[in-house]
């Protein structure tokens, strides 16, 4: 039976009636589990919303119907919605930092929902709260009842939130990237709680996501969007196994693929050693109280090649954005010795060390300057280049820009180019003084699917073309597969394991790798190839 | 707690020691000696040479400067030359006045601006929320002067129903006082409207756009109910500590308003001795100002937790 | 919002060309007294009628909206100048030179900026000169803590630790990078300070600690107006309005600049 159905929806931007959403139609069944799959721009949390009659303000629903539970949503009062939103159906919201209300105790907020729809009395409320708490695994329900969801970290929260939805056991559960800003093995707590509530309940499950793991690990049918178009639709294998459509088949094909062979152990001295090395932070002073010291590194040992890439992994808090900063002497180190081609860099702001080495951030929108133009961005290394003469540097910049794929770009502005791009743009930025050694710091994960296949593939070549040595730093394993050829996992500062890309994918000896790839979903390819997604 | 606000009180005196420095150099600062500027050309060497080791100016400076604060320390501020009255009792009593006006001015602009932002907020780009934004940024842009001025004009002179000029404390006869002072506290209350106004708008817009306030929504929470729990709290909170801002330009600015509705209030002390050289009470309110700011920044801070409980004073 | 910057720009553009003429000409000479055309009330002849002395009301506002534009300019010219090489410096070297630096600037933010001015009134004395520098002084310590807190927040940005990457020296870090997307917010806070400064100027000459008489400026005519208030209401209301419109002009002004420099809106 059909719980929702939504008949050619389309949406408009009132103030210039830019199309978002366009002749979109779909169904859910009772106790189904539907994805909604798209990149940024293809109009899935808009569909989504207006589902729930809650659309951002600055759009407006512009035609098509929508029945929930055999009510047009079209022909209700604002106080029947209002009905309908707990009970009928709940949402579940991407950022779990700003999802919940700072100022109200975690109890509160869940009660609200109960006292608002069922008529019960206090004390039921409070133990149905502690029972839900309870179930989504947190450990002491009464404190949580009444602490301030400041408190908790983000994974804690998004059960809080899960919990506060589920408490009203909605038909229909309405969840928007719920896990997109968790790491690889609280994601995969979450979810399996999500869709384990959801089928106590006999909840529909609508799933808005970019995760095509996810995807099929979790839901029986998807439905693929594209720049507010419907692409294809069908059940999750033909959606993964036989897609159809040509944009389809680009997203399934974007998961990265761990790559035919790793390149050669190098033999003789590394580029990069690191012994012992320590990092701590002395405690912060806020605005009312210090924070207590930590130590974010502690006593790593690693060796890096020339030309060689080594990936870092590990889970937030693990340590592994500071190892790459610390590397690049960038934060001050409390322990340990940094040697570049054998010569100690430790203590010294070495010249050389400093002009051979590089660092790709993650966000492209905040690593560029926004008042230069690209062209000045890529030749800001170049001042550094002894002898150069102008016009020999403007030709590298052109070259440079032409092999990032943005020949002809140098006169714009950050601002007007696509995150994509805007990453392109780094990279170059990284490459143009042909370093010998680079760190990339997550240097995907904020860019769309397809686009992360494109600038991996991209980084790859200017490898094998540079032959810069690189650490990349990740929590996505399916991008550590693709261009790693020696994997390093990270857990509370130290190294855990490390090995060949092969050993720690297919052989994992430390019980965290061993979760962290648990974790991870993978999709079986009929065992012709395997790829997992991106996390 | 108590910690903390021992540890804020700590604070403040660097900040008091910097402000007594300044304000006891000021006198020394002025060109020419001190006594023959406050005593004028007639001063005959007797009269001066007193004056001058009344005010310990006989001395070398840092011993002045002890002297000084010893005496601020419990709690003498010196005398008054025009009249020879101590200087602390006199701020304290014309004080009063002025506290009253800003307390009760600051209060009621908080009562209607907040309300007021937030409705704009809510409503965003529509003609309530132009009229609102309008009206606020119109009201910040009249000089409270004026604007007592134009409200004399119409409610004292033209259609007579309040007082004009004059002061009767409260302990005497409340509803004639409650006269006296309801010009003065309507003028700066609608001042402060406008800077408030904006500020709760501003801090609504943003607090609106976040997850949780869609999150309440989804869960089929009312839009009043939206806005007094979920909105109103967290907008409050920054509005709040300009609420510390505001009762500071209030004092600083209330000079003007003592003046056009003629109150015998802290401003016009001051006013009045830099026009008489009284220099000790100059200085006695100029200190005793930044002590009051100081102690309500402080106060303003230790309430924010109250509705931010993000921010604790463990 | 493009009505705020149109109406804005059009006081301004008032304000200016008043301050402009009335540098060169003015309908009447500001300081005649002519005792026979006294309190006259707004006429083809006095546009804004005549005040006790028989001047020329429109020709005195005209005069006074020079002497606000020039004491306004240079004082914000002297405390963003001032503000901005001091704040520059704290956020920039940080330890104990910021320290010393943000204790005075604490300091001084202790005393409500108008009560600063007037303390240091007493000592330079009721003129031009006294209160520019005696406003300057007083709004330093905003421009101090705006420019240091933006430092700050700039100097954390990963594109300027990109630059470090780079091998870029410090200095030159701060020349190319800080120092040029510091620019939006002091000129925010200098439009809206240009504002403060013309507030603060007409309150003080209010008070008699501005600009003495019988030098126009709209504060000290207001306060002249003060005792004919019921039978000459003209010499305050026009004197006032100008104010008022001027610090609406700026204040729509400000609003639009903080529009166009906010970085939410540059990104959309």
């Amino acid at each position: 039976m059909t719980l929702l159905s939504v008949e050619n929806l389309r949406i408009e931007v009132s103030a210039n009636k830019a199309v978002i959403v366009d002749d979109v139609s779909f169904a859910v069944e009772r106790g189904e589990f539907l994805a909604v799959v798209g990149e940024s721009g293809s109009g899935k949390t808009a569909a989504a919303r207006a589902v729930l009659g809650l659309l951002p303000s600055g759009l407006r629903k512009a035609g098509g119907r929508i029945v929930l539970d055999g009510i047009d949503l079209a022909k209700v009062s604002a106080r029947q919605m209002r009905a309908l939103r707990g009970p009928t159906v709940g949402m579940v919201f991407q950022e779990p930092m700003v999802s919940l209300n700072p100022a109200i105790s975690v109890g509160a907020q869940m009660a609200e929902g109960l006292g608002l729809h069922e008529r019960l009395g206090k004390r039921e409320i409070r133990g149905r709260c502690l029972d839900m708490l309870a179930r989504v695994q947190i450990r002491d329900p009464e404190r949580t009842f009444d602490a301030y969801p400041h408190e908790f970290s983000g994974g804690m929260r998004q059960r809080i939130m899960l919990a506060s939805v589920m408490l009203l056991k909605p038909k229909l559960l309405i969840a928007d990237e719920p896990t997109t800003a968790l790491d690889t093995l609280t994601q995969r707590e979450v979810l399996d709680l999500m869709v384990g509530l959801a089928r106590d309940h006999g909840t529909s499950v609508l799933l808005i996501t970019h995760n095509l793991g996810l995807v099929s690990r979790y839901a029986q049918r998807a439905l693929v969007l594209r720049q507010g178009k419907m692409v294809e639709t069908g059940t999750t294998r033909q959606i993964l196994f036989s897609p159809q459509q040509a944009y389809t088949r680009r997203l399934v094909e974007a998961l990265p693929r761990r790559g035919a062979t790793t390149k050669a152990q190098q033999v003789g001295e590394p580029l990069v050693s690191v012994r012992d090395l320590k990092v701590g932070f002395a405690g912060r002073q806020r605005l009312f109280r210090r924070d207590t010291g930590v130590s974010a590194v502690n006593g790593v040992d690693l060796d890096i090649a020339a030309g060689e890439t080594v990936a870092v992994v590990g889970g937030s808090g693990s340590g592994k954005t500071t190892l790459g900063r610390a590397m690049l002497r960038l934060i001050p180190t409390s322990g340990g010795a940094i040697r570049f081609r054998g010569r100690d860099v430790t203590a010294t702001t070495d010249r050389e060390f400093r002009l051979a080495s590089q660092l790709v951030f993650q966000d492209p929108y905040s690593s560029l300057d926004p008042r230069m133009r690209v062209g000045e961005l890529v030749a800001e290394p170049l001042r550094h280049v002894p002898h150069l003469a102008a016009g020999e540097r403007d030709r590298r910049v052109e070259a440079m820009l032409e092999e990032v794929g943005l020949a002809g770009l140098g006169k714009r502005w950050p601002h007007e180019l696509s995150g994509g791009q805007r990453q392109r743009i780094a990279i170059a930025r990284a490459i143009v003084r042909e370093p010998a050694f680079v760190v990339a710091d997550e240097p995907v994960s904020a860019l769309d699917m397809t686009i992360q296949a494109q600038v991996l593939k991209l980084f790859e070549r200017l490898q094998l073309q540079y032959g810069f040595a690189c650490l990349f730093i990740s929590h996505d394993l399916a991008a550590v597969e693709q261009v790693a050829d020696r994997v390093v996992v990270m857990q509370g500062g130290r190294i855990v394991e490390q090995g060949s890309r092969d050993d720690i994918f297919d052989r994992p000896q430390h019980d965290y790798t061993k979760a962290l790839l648990a974790a991870a979903p993978v999709l079986d390819f009929d065992g012709a190839a395997t790829a997992r997604a991106s996390g | 707690m108590l910690g903390y606000l021992a540890r804020r009180l700590l604070m403040t005196i660097p900040t008091l020691l910097l402000v007594a420095i300044g304000v006891f150099a000021l006198v020394r600062l002025i060109p020419g000696d001190p006594v023959q500027v406050m005593l004028g050309d007639a001063a005959d060497p007797a009269q001066a040479a007193q004056l001058r080791a009344q005010l310990g100016l006989d001395q070398p400076i840092p011993v002045q400067f002890m002297h000084w604060i010893a005496k601020l320390a419990t709690g003498d501020f010196g005398h008054s030359i025009t009249n020879n009255l101590a200087v602390l009792p006199l701020i304290l009593e014309r004080f009063q006045v002025s506290a009253v006006i800003v307390l009760v001015a600051v209060a009621a602009a908080a009562c209607i601006a907040v309300p007021a932002g937030l409705v704009a907020a809510w409503k965003q780009n529509s003609l309530l929320d132009l009229s609102v934004v309008g009206g606020a940024t119109l009201l910040l842009s009249i000089p409270s002067f004026w604007l007592g001025l134009l409200l004399l004009l119409l409610f004292g002179l033209k259609l007579k129903w309040l007082p004009v000029i004059g002061y009767v404390p409260f302990t005497e006869n409340f509803w004639q006082a409650a006269a006296f002072i309801v010009l003065p506290i309507a003028t700066l209350t609608m001042v402060e409207i406008g800077v408030l106004t904006r500020m709760a708008r501003a801090a609504s817009i943003e607090v609106l756009r976040l997850e949780y306030v869609t999150h309440a929504r989804a869960k089929g929470v009312p839009e009043w109910r939206v806005l007094a729990r979920h909105v109103l709290p967290n907008a409050f909170a920054p509005t709040w500590t300009l609420i510390g801002l505001v009762l500071g330009h209030l004092l600083g600015g209330i000079a003007v308003i003592e003046t056009v509705f003629t109150l015998p209030g802290l401003g016009r002390l001051l006013v009045d001795s830099i026009f008489a050289r009284d220099y000790p009470v100059v200085q006695g309110c100029l200190l005793f100002t930044a002590v009051i700011y100081v102690v309500v920044n402080l106060i303003v801070d230790l309430c924010y937790p109250l509705f931010d409980p993000r921010v604790t004073v463990a | 919002m493009r009505a705020n910057t149109a109406i804005g720009s059009v006081l301004m553009v008032f304000l200016l060309g008043a301050a402009i003429t009335g540098a060169f000409w003015t309908p009447f000479d500001p300081l005649r007294i002519n005792l026979r055309a006294r309190l006259q009330a707004p006429s083809s002849l006095h546009w804004f009628g005549t005040d006790e002395f028989g001047r020329d009301v429109l020709s005195r506002v005209m005069v006074g909206a020079g002497a606000s534009v020039v004491i306004a300019v240079l004082t914000v010219l002297l405390a963003v100048t001032i503000g901005v090489m001091v704040g520059c410096t704290a956020g920039y070297i940080r330890g104990w030179v910021d320290r010393i630096i943000m204790a005075v600037t604490d300091a001084l933010l202790a005393f409500p900026g108008i009560l600063l001015a007037l303390a240091v009134m007493i000592v330079v004395g009721a003129n031009k000169t006294g209160l520019i520098l005696a406003l300057g002084l007083a709004y330093i310590p905003s421009v101090v803590r705006v420019v240091r807190g933006t430092v700050l927040s700039i100097r954390e940005k990963e594109y300027v630790e990109a630059s470090r990457v780079i091998g870029n020296s410090e200095v030159y870090s701060m020349m190319r990078h800080v120092m040029p997307n510091a620019i939006a917010p002091v000129a925010v806070l200098a439009t809206s300070m240009f504002g403060w400064v013309l507030l603060a100027e007409s309150a003080l000459s209010f008070l008699g600690l501005g600009v003495p008489p019988p030098a126009p400026t709209w504060g000290n005519m207001l306060a002249a107006s003060r005792p004919f208030m019921e039978t000459a209401a003209w010499l305050s209301i026009a004197p006032g309005l100008c104010i008022a419109l001027t610090l609406l002009g700026i204040n729509l002004l400000g609003d639009s600049l903080r529009d166009r420099l906010d970085p939410r809106m540059a990104q959309g």
